[in-house]
């Protein structure tokens, strides 16, 4: 049985009676087995996935009414919550956490039948760009284990990169979604903010970061999207969609579309491979009949400082209930008053989380705030305001996800500012609330390049269909795992 | 001059839910930990989802007390850790970027006096902390989650207050006109708090925290205002600090923790947004306003000619002008009310008492009625009342069981009253003098059958037999 397909093909294939969703998580498992001690893209793993597919097969064959993914094996990134399971979010903090109730997304999701193979790595608390700060060792990269996946959203990733799932559901903060899909040739789409309920992603920094899928096709993608959006009451900041079916008409293409060149993102630094690749996809983009131009948004310099001032500061905040007095590790408060108790509870941070709490605890302090944290949602908005003022011209925005190539394991662990500078292309869809996707363009030296396409808000539909029109014209190499 | 300005916190008990989840709003029934969940709990991936309703009942406050009321509401983070605080922030309100609070300046009057409202702010309420074990070092602290998140509304005033007794005077109008319209229950412990600051001419600011309850804060005060006095007169500095109300030694102690210098970095709360407060929305809350205190008053004034005081009374205390409302008719209404003020309120002087009452508003038509009517005598209708508060029984029945009902049987009272007449010959005598003294007589014939003689009858008897 051929497990390289996509969630799409899966859903067909399952449907028509041609393979059993039992003999496919089987054959995902054994997969996992054979690649996981290699690649570490879980975290844990769903023992009742075969009970679950056997039931679902059941249905199928009784023809009982069954959801839409007929048991199709799909990754959770470590910090979305299904119940009864373990969610550490690659925490020590949150080593012995099992969540009591199901985020939204999975509620969805079992509805359709879906089955959760298992719990996917991440860097500790979703920051970071690598998987190197997840407390339980980094993933590595199916293209060449010598190398990060990506992150934070790595395991996802991995996970479908190397047929260890179909698909799988990350978070996105400042492209932890589509760096990693970019760095293991897989699609990694982060929606408009309110298009997928946060309810059950344990928050990093609420205000800018959104679930999306991570999956082969973009199709599947709008696949995920359809299956997952949606006004939940239990968060408020969840926008209506008005039922938009995104998978019909995903075949539109771009003829007549005016795209925009982010002249910021293909600038110093960046490398010559991704930058031939970038304009190869234009080109591709014009010869689909979309005309293509350079466009200045000067903001974007200022736009990682921002990013990582404002996140430090939610961080700081988000974070700051892991006190270990009502779930937590095993430790035991006896014999400790409040304050030394907590201190000592919360050095199981790891260093990266750490680094950015003591952060997020300075720049929106008083006194400081008016030249941080005051400063950087300054850059935000005078951003957003460009960003807006160029959607008036354009319909999309084009760039690479991510101006370099993978970098090896421990490259780069030691200097967090140069980790920072990867996000430059990314967080800029963040902190805009603005839809992105990152699709496999092209393979150099062995290492996957991606683009990234960004639209307007809500403009989610055009975004898909943009990017499986250029999906289309790449053919790039199989994984070589 | 003395400077005093206050900060109260009113728990809108009247509310189903929590701020933030769907956990009572009413906690105090429950076993410690069980009135939770993962919302108020913040547990992991849980995020707030704002109670409309709470939203309203703030707004609703803010209206009566004058306030304005900004288009569009935000809510902020305030950073801290302690351990009755599940999230390690507070969700509240903050005016600092702008009006964003539920109410902003606002005034309530305090007889003649204008005490300035600086704002009002919805907010969460903590956990409660529980300190066990005598000693400091077998001390325990319990946390009981149960309150965590329930809906609280902070008032702030400017330092309008010189005295105690304005401050006391504030509160009681503040509380009553809470509690006028429904949206809280001060009488609930914890339900009403408040801090106070206070400062003298030439003095700093203090902030007395941790005052349990209105009468505490009176207390607290006084002693405040003394104890900078008596420094001041040494020419000893008073310094700008938060000090802590001792409620057993009855004196405020400065605090340990430097609570001035903390940095709340406060920012705006990204997971409920900006929540948009139209001007008809406004509109429909205040006409479902419920009738103010002082416009009560004065109609019971001008409609039902009740003295002053009396409607004082009745207006503001919301259980009484319920009572008042369903039970009173034109004719009535006098004598309603003052069976109310007069013999109601010592029957339900406590809040206990107030929930066991079986008196329904019937009854109080019908013991007013049957006083109207000379079926009952006054004295009677309070034993009535009192059986009625006790047992719910109808008026007729006690009337029965208790033989409460007034002798108006023309022979029986007749016979009593010649009684009367044969042992009081001098009175008698007198009453061709003076007049007067008649009403003497009717008092030894109410005396003969223990209040229960109709009074106007035993009268007209009288007068037929003495002539």
């Amino acid at each position: 049985m051929n497990i390289k397909i996509s969630a799409l093909q899966f859903a067909r294939e399952v449907k028509s009676g041609n393979i059993s969703a039992e003999d496919f998580i089987a054959k995902t498992i054994e997969q996992i087995k054979n690649v996981d001690d290699k690649l570490h893209a879980f975290l844990s793993l769903n023992n009742d996935a075969i009970e679950q597919a056997k039931n679902i097969d059941k249905k199928i064959k009784s023809g009982k009414k069954v959801g839409q993914c007929l048991g199709m094996p799909i990754s959770i990134k470590d910090n979305i919550c299904i119940k009864d399971t373990k969610t550490t979010c690659a925490s020590k903090m949150l080593e012995d956490f099992i969540a009591p109730y199901d985020a939204t997304v999975i509620t969805k999701l079992k509805q359709q039948d879906a089955i959760f193979i298992g719990k996917v790595n991440l860097d500790e608390f979703a920051m970071g760009l690598t998987t190197e700060f997840s407390a339980y060792g980094p993933s590595k990269n199916p293209w060449n284990t010598d190398y990060v996946p990506g992150g934070s959203s790595g395991g996802s990733a991995v996970s479908v990169s190397a047929f260890e799932c179909v698909a799988s559901l990350g978070s996105d903060t400042g492209g932890s979604v589509r760096n990693p899909a970019s760095f293991c040739s897989t699609v990694g789409y982060k929606p408009t903010y309110g298009l997928i309920s946060r309810y059950g992603l344990i928050s990093y920094a609420n205000s800018i970061e959104q679930i999306g899928p991570l999956t082969r096709t973009v199709e599947d993608a709008a696949f995920m999207l359809n299956l997952i959006t949606g006004i939940d009451p239990y968060d408020n900041t969840t926008v209506d969609n008005h039922g938009e079916d995104y998978l019909k008409d995903i075949d539109s293409g771009i003829e007549g579309k005016k795209i925009g060149i982010i002249k910021e993102m293909i600038g110093d630094g960046i490398d010559p491979s991704v930058l031939s690749a970038t304009k190869d996809a234009i080109s591709k983009l014009e010869g689909l009949g979309a005309t293509c131009e350079e466009i200045s948004l000067d903001m974007v310099k200022y736009s990682v400082a921002a990013y990582y001032t404002i996140t430090a500061t939610e961080a700081g905040s988000n974070l700051a209930r892991y006190d270990n007095l009502r779930y937590g590790y095993d430790f035991s408060v006896e014999g400790y008053e409040f304050n030394s108790y907590i201190e000592k509870a919360r050095k199981k941070f790891g260093p990266e989380v750490t680094r950015r709490m003591i952060l997020g605890g300075f720049v929106p302090s008083a006194g400081h705030a008016g030249k941080y944290f005051l400063k950087a949602l300054k850059v935000k908005n005078k951003l957003t305001r460009q960003i807006d003022e160029a959607f008036k011209k354009f319909d999309l925005l084009v760039s690479p996800t991510v101006p370099i190539l993978p970098f090896k394991i421990g490259e780069k662990i030691d200097d967090p500012i140069a980790l920072f500078l990867v996000d430059i292309n990314t967080v800029t869809a963040n902190l805009t609330g603005k839809p992105a996707i990152s699709i496999p363009y092209a393979i150099s030296n062995g290492l996957p390049i991606g683009i990234q396409l960004i639209a307007n808000s809500m403009d989610d539909k055009l975004l898909l269909q943009a990017a499986h029109a250029l999906e289309k014209t790449v053919k790039l190499p199989e994984v070589p795992i | 001059m003395t400077k005093i300005g206050l900060e109260i916190h009113c728990q809108l008990t009247k509310l189903e839910s929590k701020l933030f989840c769907p956990c009572k709003a009413n906690y105090r029934e429950f076993k410690p930990n069980t009135n939770i969940c993962p919302i108020c709990m913040g547990l992991p991936g849980s995020l707030p989802r704002l109670n409309q309703k709470a939203v309203e009942k703030a707004t609703i406050i803010a209206m009566a007390l004058n306030c304005s009321t900004p288009e569009k509401i935000a809510f902020f983070r305030k950073n801290y850790f302690y351990p009755d605080l599940p999230k390690n922030f507070q969700i509240t309100q903050l005016n600092v970027y702008g009006d964003t609070s539920v109410g902003g300046k606002g005034t309530l009057m305090v007889g003649d006096k204008k005490i300035r409202i600086t704002r009002i702010q919805l907010e969460e309420d903590p956990g409660r902390l529980i300190y066990e074990g005598s000693s400091e070092k077998n001390q325990i602290t319990l946390v009981d989650y149960n309150r965590a998140g329930t809906p609280l509304v902070e008032i702030v005033t400017e330092p309008d207050f010189e005295n105690p007794k304005e401050v006391r005077e504030f509160l009681n109008i503040l509380s009553d006109l809470l509690e006028n319209l429904d949206v809280s229950d001060p009488s609930l412990e914890g339900a009403m708090r408040a801090d106070a600051n206070v400062s003298i001419e030439g003095g700093n600011k203090v902030e007395i925290k941790n005052i349990g309850s209105f009468h505490d804060l009176e207390k607290a005060v006084h002693f405040e205002i003394t104890r900078q006095q008596s420094l001041h007169s040494r020419n000893i500095p008073i310094i700008q600090e938060t000090r802590h109300w001792d409620d057993k030694r009855k004196i405020t102690v400065s605090s340990r923790s430097k609570e001035e210098d903390m940095d709340y970095r406060y920012f705006l709360e990204g997971d409920i947004p900006w929540l948009r407060i139209s001007s008809d929305i406004k509109e429909k809350l205040k006409s479902e306003m419920p009738e103010s205190i002082s416009s009560k008053k004065q109609r019971y004034i001008s409609d039902y000619d009740i003295p002053s005081q009396v409607a004082d009374v009745l207006s503001s205390d919301k259980f009484y002008s319920d009572l008042f409302e369903e039970s009173h008719t034109k004719e009535n209404a006098r004598e309603v009310a003052n069976i109310i003020t007069t013999d109601l309120m010592g029957f339900v002087d406590t809040r206990e008492k107030r929930d066991s009452s079986k008196l329904k508003p019937y009854h109080l038509k019908d013991i007013a009625d049957s006083i109207q009517s000379g079926k009952i005598a006054r004295n009677s209708a309070k034993n009535a009342l009192y059986e009625i508060v006790k047992t719910g029984k109808d008026l007729s029945d006690i009337i029965s069981k208790l033989e409460l009902g007034n002798i108006s049987d023309e022979s029986e009272l007749t016979l009593i009253i010649k009684s009367v007449i044969s042992e009081e010959p001098q009175a008698v005598e007198q009453t061709k003098s003076n007049p007067q003294t008649i009403n003497y007589l009717v008092g030894k014939v109410m005396q003969k059958t223990k209040g229960k003689a109709d009074p106007k009858l035993t009268l007209d008897l009288l007068k037929k037999q003495i002539q």
